[in-house]
This record gives structure tokens, sequence and C-alpha cells, in this order.
């Protein structure tokens, strides 16, 4: 039998007590994330112009008496789809500033940066200016699913473009990935440029709108069409920890420790892309989800990717959906563009953080 | 057995290795000197796979290239010259990283065990960041002890690879870390470790490869080849191998040397 090292010479300080474990943390984070997770859903479908309480909705559905149309509008066609779309939104852009940020082991890294969200903004630009030039057939046909396709892809061509750039034997450098992915944002920010100016007012109006984000055009066609591929995406990246934890030790070390690092980075970038650009696509551009609850998770848990892309999954549901209530009655009837309640809740939190925890974003 | 075959490495146009042979047995500390530039690194970068090479590298009779990430690193792990590491972890949990399967009780236990061979467990709660370089090339070394935790399983030799293990550590733990070189041999395991201190690898090796300008100088047991002539030939200085009386070790002092 093969001796055991431990057994050979000796160690002069020895403890027998057994660390902090932050795993068993994160795995009860879980659980307390889930939890406010079902009540922040519950309050916001009950929250909204409409005086419409739950409690009165589901004690008529209890009495067996039939719902009004009123209220079967507002609750399943408004406010049910608006809530599916949030919880989608949220947990995708959380989940892909994770995935990015332990790709490029930098903890201000987002998918915005590597021109993802810059390319599919370029598409729904695109499709807003130019969708009226399309053959009437065509919009007919695809109708408001224009602009989130239009997006989708924008964010996908991007994508690929960026691998292309920066792979070369089968091997993907993070550093001329990031140059990359700032240079294709900045041509798709110069592009959108030039489809802003040739946009009329309405159109204008339509692009502010967009480019703040909301989840004011929820439908369950858009929730159908980008659900399945941002749980899709979340279910994948639930299978990435373990590499991502790996990845923090550099490429080489990754790979001497067991991972398939080509592997590896090939599905974080599909992912990222796949579950950005459906996000993107029916939302528009909502900023600080992907950066801000990452990090949060990983000062209160630990940076442990094993459980962290879930918790993010849940923490950015959460946090969407209570934006978006906000976003709703502060300004009711009207209501303001999602973006601006995450930046101006997200921002200072992330300096404060900053501030804060200097010492550790510096890692 | 660790075979490594006419290796040839390019990087960029120059070419750093020209067929370079080496041999490590299991069961033996096995020390790669050379002045820099020789390609040291280079060669254990090769026989890791972590540059493009031409030749061949065998490890326990198996091709490294021909081995998936996962079966590489079950049979050895790898110490670089400085190692990176993102994001907040935790010197336990950096420890950790280096494990295979689920975190599983018994896992735990082989990643305190491998702290406190390297006399770190007291910092296993500590911030990897605030560590000083030389903690935290350590605990870098017990999480490559945790990987490849037997030094023989199933009557298959497992391996250290080290890139300059004792670079940035002071006297009494560069000897500390030998000494784990020196016990994992013992045991049975492999261990090749690039090394720049010519008295350490004297006292600890039990073969040494001398590499100059990407071809392999002389290698055999460090009495055999550590020798004027040939250590000379190597730094493009006058070296002088001295034994000190009642001992069996030799020693190379600096001030003994003199540029050619």
């Amino acid at each position: 039998m093969a001796a055991d090292i431990a057994s050979q010479g000796t160690s002069s300080r020895t403890v027998s007590r057994r660390p902090a474990n932050r795993l068993r943390r994160a795995r009860f984070a879980h659980l307390v994330l889930g939890l406010l997770l079902i009540c922040v859903s519950v309050i916001s479908l009950t929250v909204g112009a409409t005086d419409i309480t739950l409690t009165d909705a589901l004690g008529k559905i209890m009495r067996g008496e039939p719902l009004s149309r009123m209220e079967r509008v507002v609750l399943l066609d408004i406010r049910l789809p608006r809530l599916a779309m949030g919880l989608c939104v949220g947990a995708a852009l959380a989940v892909s500033g994770a995935v990015m940020q332990g790709l490029f082991r930098n903890p201000l890294a987002d998918p915005g940066l590597v021109g993802v969200g810059a390319g599919a903004g370029l598409g729904a630009i695109g499709a807003i200016v130019l969708g009226s030039f399309l053959p009437v057939a065509f919009i007919d046909t695809f109708g408001n699913q224009l602009i989130p396709i239009a997006a989708f892809f924008g964010g996908w061509i991007t994508t690929l473009l960026l691998y292309r750039v920066s792979t070369r034997n089968g091997r993907t450098s993070v550093a001329t990935m990031l140059l990359a992915g700032i240079a294709l944002a900045a041509l798709a920010g110069a592009l959108s440029g030039i489809l802003v100016y040739m946009a009329d007012d309405r159109q204008l109006r339509d692009l502010t709108f967009w480019g703040l984000g909301s989840l004011a055009g929820a439908s369950w066609a858009k929730v159908t069409a980008a659900a399945p591929i941002i749980l899709l995406s979340i279910l994948a990246a639930s299978f990435l920890g373990r590499g991502l934890n790996g990845l923090a030790l550099g490429e080489a070390t990754a790979a001497h420790i067991g991972h398939s690092v080509q592997r590896l980075k090939n599905g974080s970038i599909l992912l990222v892309a796949a579950a950005t650009g459906a996000a993107v696509a029916v939302s528009g551009g909502i900023g600080f989800i992907g950066i801000v609850v990452p990090h949060l998770l990983r000062l209160a848990t630990g940076p442990d990717h094993r459980t962290l892309l879930i918790n993010a999954a849940l923490l950015g549901a959460t946090l969407l959906v209570a934006a978006d209530m906000i976003a709703r009655v502060i300004i009711a009837p009207a209501e303001l563009p999602i973006g601006i309640i995450t930046a101006v809740l997200g921002a200072p939190v992330f300096l404060w953080i900053l501030l804060r925890r200097r010492d550790l974003v510096d890692m | 057995m660790l075979d490594a075959y006419d290796i040839t490495v390019s990087l960029g146009r120059t070419q750093i290795l020209h067929g370079l042979g080496f041999r490590a047995q299991a069961g033996q500390l096995s020390a790669i000197v050379g002045p820099n530039g020789s390609g040291k690194t280079t060669l254990l970068r090769a026989i890791t796979g972590d540059v493009p090479f031409g030749g061949s590298v065998t490890l326990n009779d198996a091709d490294t290239r021909a081995l998936k990430p996962w079966d590489l690193a079950a049979i050895r792990g790898v110490l670089p010259q400085s190692a990176v590491l993102a994001f907040p972890f935790t010197v336990i949990e950096v420890v950790r990283l280096g494990l295979q399967k689920g975190l599983s009780a018994a896992e735990t236990d082989i990643s305190m065990a491998a702290l406190e061979r390297v006399s770190l467990a007291h910092y296993a709660d500590r911030f990897f960041q605030e560590l000083s370089g030389g903690e935290q090339q350590r605990v870098h070394l017990a999480r490559v002890l945790a990987q490849v935790w037997q030094p023989v399983q199933d009557g298959v030799p497992h391996w250290l690879l080290l890139d300059e293990p004792v670079a940035s550590l002071d006297i009494a733990n560069q000897l500390e870390v030998m000494e784990i070189a020196r016990g994992y041999a013992n045991a049975g395991g492999g261990v090749v470790a690039v090394m720049h201190d010519l008295n350490l690898t004297a006292m600890f090796a039990d073969h040494v490869a001398i590499l100059s300008g990407g071809r392999c100088l002389a290698a055999g047991h460090p009495k055999q080849v550590m020798t004027d002539a040939i250590l000379s030939k190597a730094y493009g200085c006058k070296l002088q191998v001295n034994t000190p009386p009642h001992t069996d070790t030799t020693f190379v002092l600096p001030h003994t040397a003199q540029r050619v």
C-alpha cells in the first residue's frame, strides 16, 4: 500500500478545528432566496394600476366563483406574463454576468463588456428603424416578434465574430477577446448611432424606451419565445460551476487540475450569448443586474460558482421583479422604464461595495 | 516513468528546445537545472502540455497528448512558478479546488492534511489574497498535494511536477518544501522539479538534468554530473564544486564563481 505522505515529516503547527464552511451557508441561501423570490412574485401579482388583490381573486377561485373578465385579463394576460418575463430576464442577466465574470476572472466583467449587449442592441435598433422598409408580408408574419428576433441575432452574430477573432488554433485568448469585445461594442454603437439619426420621431420614442429597458411589452408570446432559451442556459450554467472555480486559478492551472478548458470556454460563451440575447431581445438593455447580483452574493456567501450561479438566478429574478414593481407603481398609472430603476438602485450599491470592500474588489 | 523524447518547442520564430530528451523515474526526485533561458521551464511546460511541442511525452507509459485532462489530473499535479487567483477564495477553498470530486468529509480531511503538511493549517479560513507571496506559493503546493495525495495508488505512481517550487521562499520553507518533495519520492511517487538553487539540488535530487541553450548537457546522479567542468560550461562562468569534510553532499558556493 502506498504510504500516506501526511505521515512523513512533522507539521509544526497542527490544528484540529474544521474551517468555516461557506458552502453550507451558500446552500442555505438557495432556500432563503427561493422563499424571497416566491414572496416578491406573489406581491408583484397584486400590485398595479388596477386595484385587484390576489386574496380576492384566490378567494373567488376557492369558492368556485368565476373571475370577472377584467380580473382575468389583468391577472392572466398582463401581470402573469410580465412576472414570468421579469423572472426569466432577471435570472438570465444575473447568471450571464456571473458566468462572464468567472470566464474572464474579473468581478467587473459583464455581457455588455464583450459586445453581446451592444450587438443585440444594434439588431433591435435596426429592426425599429429599418423595419418599415421590409416587405409587408414579412412584417405581417413576424409582427411584434421582429425586434426580439433581430436583437437575438445581433447578439449572437457579435459573439460569433468575437469568438472568431479571439480564437486561434482552438485556443481562446481572454485578453484578445476583451479587446475585440470593446472594438465590436464601439462598432455596434456607431452603427446604432447612424440608425438613430435616420429615425423619425415615433421611432426615436421607441428607441428610447427600448434602450432603457422595460418589461412593459410582456406577452405570453414573448415569454414562450425567450423562456425556453433562458431556462436551458441556466440549466447548462449549473454544470459549469466547478470548471469556473478552476478557471479562477488561470487557464493553465485549470487544465492541470483536470478541466477541459476549451470546452468550458466554448460552453460559457454560447450560454452567455443565448441567455443575454434572449433577455435583451424581450426587455431591452437592463443594466447592473449582471454586475451587482453576483457581487453581492460573493460578498455574502463566497465565490464558489457551484452555488453562486444558482443563487444569482434566484436573486437576479427577485431583484428584477421588485424593480419592475417599483417601475409600475412609482408614477402610476404611467410607468418608468425599468432600466432607470435598476441603475438608480444598482449604481449606488455598486459604488458602496467598491468603497467598502476595495481590498476584495481588487482581486 | 516519465519519458520526454526528442522534444522541440518553438515560441514564435525562436526555437527554445532542440530535440531534447528527459527521463524521470518514479520513486526519485529529478531536478532540471540550467541558466536563465536554457529552456528548463519550457521543458516542464511541454511535459505538462501547456505549450505545443514536437516529439512525445509519456507518463506511466501513456502518451500525455492522448489522455483527457481529468485522467492526467488524476496522476499528476503541477505547481506553476506563479499562480494567479481571481475572486476572494479562502485558503482551504483554494486547496479544495485541486480535488476532483464533490465535497465529502474525507476530502475536507485531505485538504486540511495537505495544509498541515505545508504548516499553514492555521490559515485555513484566511483569504488567500491576504497571505504573503511565499505563503501563497505554499498554499498552491498544498493544493497540488491534495490533488495527487497518494504517491502510489493501485501500483500506479503519481507525479509532482514543480516549477521552481522554492523560488519565493525563505531558507526554512525552502527546506520544508524540498523535504515534502523528497518524502513524496521516497513513498514511491515521482517528482520533477525545475530548480535554480544548485545546493538544494545537490542535497535533495536523485537525478539531475543540466540544460543549456535548449539542449541537455548532461543527466545523471548529481555527484556524477554536477562537476566543475559541466556546470562551468552550462552557466558560462567558472564554478567550483566542493564537498565539505564528513558529509555526503556537494555544494557550489557563489563566491567561488568567477566570470569567464
